[in-house]
Order: structure tokens, then sequence, then C-alpha cells
């Protein structure tokens, strides 16, 4: 599409930024982005640095890989032993650690675990078909992005009777996650950054209750720096005139309701459960489950899935940096004991994870 | 994982199509796109399009950000 590359190289950038840093605004602001691609992309147009002094972009719990708990990890590292059974995954989850360092997929497979690399859901259901006497379970993480997918690839294995296939589904949902942060005592954010392709599922409409129940200035933006330039004005205006609201800066891909489709899909296949977060602990439906009629292809009930209890690695604090209490660089293990080549913690683990991003980025400051 | 890229639809077969993006392509379903036609931009995500990129509506979008910069 040829307008893509306006906003990559928006010829207004300029100007945006220097209203950012011009902008008379009432005190400091936090505003935070809940999106993995906002994360790398703010990463990677150096964004942060570009702000003036007393502006400040966080990311929250935007990357789905790295909200994934290690006591859920700890099962899924056990699943994977089962025999007979291919674990399929996102490239992304090879390498995040139990509770127990150096313990990830990628380990158990060079030790004799089946565990593959797919792209997509339907990868996994193919490989199931090309296999029928292994059983293929598919590691299912992400949020309403990657939710209709995965319905999507169940449904399928129900109308092709693929019964060697079957969902670990771990997706969860982005509104009880944002109410859950707004409630804690610590929190301090003035304004969201909403994640462009959760929106393009669930539509805009999704964060209204972000201006309307909580009086915070909300902006839906799309990936390019142009985009970011925009949507950060757009959040600081909103800030600066003390008038809340939600706003839509990509409206090429996102409407108000979203795409009818694959939220029909997902309504079909998919209800919201309990679910528990790296971070943020157990938020009650912030998950979604598979609904009872195809709870044949839930891989929990098939293979008595249970997480373990154990937590976090100590001194690793990815918890806090999901919550936006802390930066990468706050962290003592940020670039020394964890590092890309051996991540101790999922957000240097992920290529949207906030410490990644930092790392890739901004790099150590020694 | 959650990245998800504008591609070009190339081909289209029911559900299935192969769609491009700097030369690179790769199969993905187009279930969730109404009425989907070879040319079109989707936002792909997972093997998924997700939604359609809408030229008119980036093109209104990018005259509302001008009118924003030109008044500071």
């Amino acid at each position: 599409m040829l307008s893509e590359a306006s906003f990559a190289r928006l010829p207004e950038g300029k100007k945006l930024l220097r209203g950012i840093r011009e902008m008379e605004l009432p005190g400091p602001v936090c505003l935070m982005e809940v999106c993995g691609t906002h994360t790398m992309a703010i990463a990677k147009a150096g964004l942060r640095q570009l702000l003036p002094e007393g502006v400040e972009l966080r990311s929250g719990p935007g990357c789905p890989v790295c909200v994934t708990p290690a006591g859920v990890m700890d099962g899924v590292l056990a699943l994977s032993e089962t025999p007979g059974l291919i674990l399929t995954t996102y490239g992304d989850l090879m390498r995040v650690p139990g509770s127990t360092p150096g313990d990830d997929l990628q380990r158990r497979r060079a030790t004799g675990a089946d565990v593959r690399w797919v792209y997509s859901p339907m990868d996994a259901l193919e490989l199931a078909q090309a296999e029928p006497d292994k059983q293929v379970v598919f590691l299912g993480v992400g949020f309403e992005t990657t939710a209709p997918g995965t319905a999507l690839a169940v449904l399928e294995a129900q109308r092709r009777g693929i019964k060697n296939f079957s969902l670990l589904c771990l997706l969860k949902r982005t509104e009880p996650a944002l109410r859950a942060l707004i409630a804690r005592p610590d929190f301090r954010v003035n304004g969201f950054l909403c994640p462009g392709h959760v929106a393009a599922i669930t539509g805009a409409e999704a964060f209204r209750f972000l201006p309307e129940e909580y009086g915070l200035p909300a902006v839906v933006s799309g990936f390019e720096t142009g985009d970011l330039l925009a949507a950060v004005y757009a959040l600081l205006a909103q800030i600066r005139d003390g008038a809340p609201r939600l706003e839509n800066e990509y409206t090429r891909v996102v409407s108000p309701q979203g795409n009818p489709a694959a939220l029909a899909l997902m309504e079909q296949v998919l209800e919201p459960v309990d679910s528990v977060w790296r971070g943020l602990g157990e938020i009650p439906d912030s998950g979604l489950g598979l609904r009872k009629e195809f709870r044949a292809f839930d891989a929990a009930d098939r293979f008595s899935f249970s997480p373990g209890q154990r937590v976090e690695n100590t001194g690793c604090c990815c918890g806090a940096i999901i919550c936006g209490q802390l930066n990468p660089q706050d962290c003592p293990l940020f670039g020394t004991a964890c590092q890309p080549e051996h991540p101790v913690g999922p957000c240097m683990v992920s290529s949207e994870g906030a410490c990644a991003a930092a790392y890739k980025y901004q790099g150590v400051e020694l | 994982m959650c990245l998800a890229i504008p591609m070009r639809l190339m081909e289209i077969d029911g559900n299935d199509a192969v769609a491009e993006v700097d030369g690179v392509r790769r199969k993905i379903r187009v279930d969730f796109i109404k009425e989907p036609k070879v040319g079109d931009y989707v936002i792909a995500h997972a093997g998924f399009a997700i939604e359609r990129l809408q030229e008119q509506q980036a093109l209104d979008n990018l005259e509302a950000i001008r009118e924003v910069a030109d008044a500071l």
C-alpha cells in the first residue's frame, strides 16, 4: 500500500516531535503501551530518547510470552516429555525458562523431547494430519489478535475430524489485565497507547472504558514511527487539555467495532476463564479457554496438564517490568546475568519483550 | 510472535491465500476478511489475515495529521 511508507517516514514527523517537546503539560507524564509490537517499534525508532524530560513511555503487560508465568512454563516443560507427543509452539516460547534457570523447551528438545516451531496454529493442525500416530499439541499463547486464528484451528480440527490435535489454551484478554493494573495502588500511568492489532479484532470501542470509567486518555495507534508520533502527540494534547477521550489513530486497520467474523469465531469456540499473569497474579476472566463443545480438543484435559506452583527466578524483575513499575535497565540482572544469549526472564527472551527491545536498541550502560 | 505486518494478497483459493511482503511469500488464511481480492493489502499475523488495510482511511488520516502538524 502506497500510504504505508508515508506513515513510516511521516513528512510532518519533525513538526509533531517539536509539538511533543514544546507541549506545556501540568506535570510529569507517564504513558504506557501494552503491545509487544509497540515495544519493539518504539525502541527501534528511538522514540523514548526523543521525548522531553518529564514524559516517560513505559511498557505494560503486552507481550504474551512475557505474561505467561514460570509455573505454567514448568507444566509445559513436563508436558513436552510425554511419550508420543509433539509439542508445537511459536518460536518465542522456545527459550522461555520455567522456574529452573536454563530449563526451557530448547533444552528439552536437545535432550530428546519432540518440540517443533510453527508459524501458525494451522501448521500444527497440518502436522497432526501428517502424523496420525502422534499426539500434536499446540501451545496457544497470545491476546485477542491471536485468539481468532487459534479458535479457527480448533474448529478446523473438529470439522476435519483430526482427533490427535489439541490446544493448550493460554490465551489472554487485554481489558481485565488493564483493569487489574489500574487498580494497583502503585499505578501511576497517565495515558494508554492502545494496541492497534488487538483493536483490529476487538474494535477501538473496546478501549472506551479507559477514558469513561477511569478518566484516562486512550489512543489506538499503528506501528510506524509516524503513527507513534501522532499517537503520543494526541495523548499529550489530551493530558494538557485535561480532556481524556478515546481516539483512533490507526483508522486504516481499526474500525470502531472490530472484525465481526473474527469476533464471532472467538465467541463460538472460546469463553472467558480466570487466568494467572506473571507480575499481576490471578485475574478473573482474563484468559480464554475452550467452550465445552470443544473440550475434546483441550490439551489440559487430555494430558492432565497442571501448572507448577513455583515462581519466577530470584532477582528477575520481569513481573515488575510487565506492570510498568520498573524499566528494563532498573533490573540488576539486565545486560549482565540476563542477556539475549542466556536470558533469565521472558522479557529478554521474546522478540517483543521490553528487555530484549531495550538491550537491542538502547544497549547496556556500564 | 504478536508481530503483525502488512502483506499483499497474490493468490486466493477459498480461505487459503498466498501473501507477499518484500519478495517473501507465505501461505495465510483469509477467513476473517470479507470478500478478499488479489491485490488487497492485509495485516497478517501468525498465519491469518486479521484485517484489511484501507487506503482511503490511510489518506484521510495522513490529511488529519497534516492539519494537526500545520497548526503547530
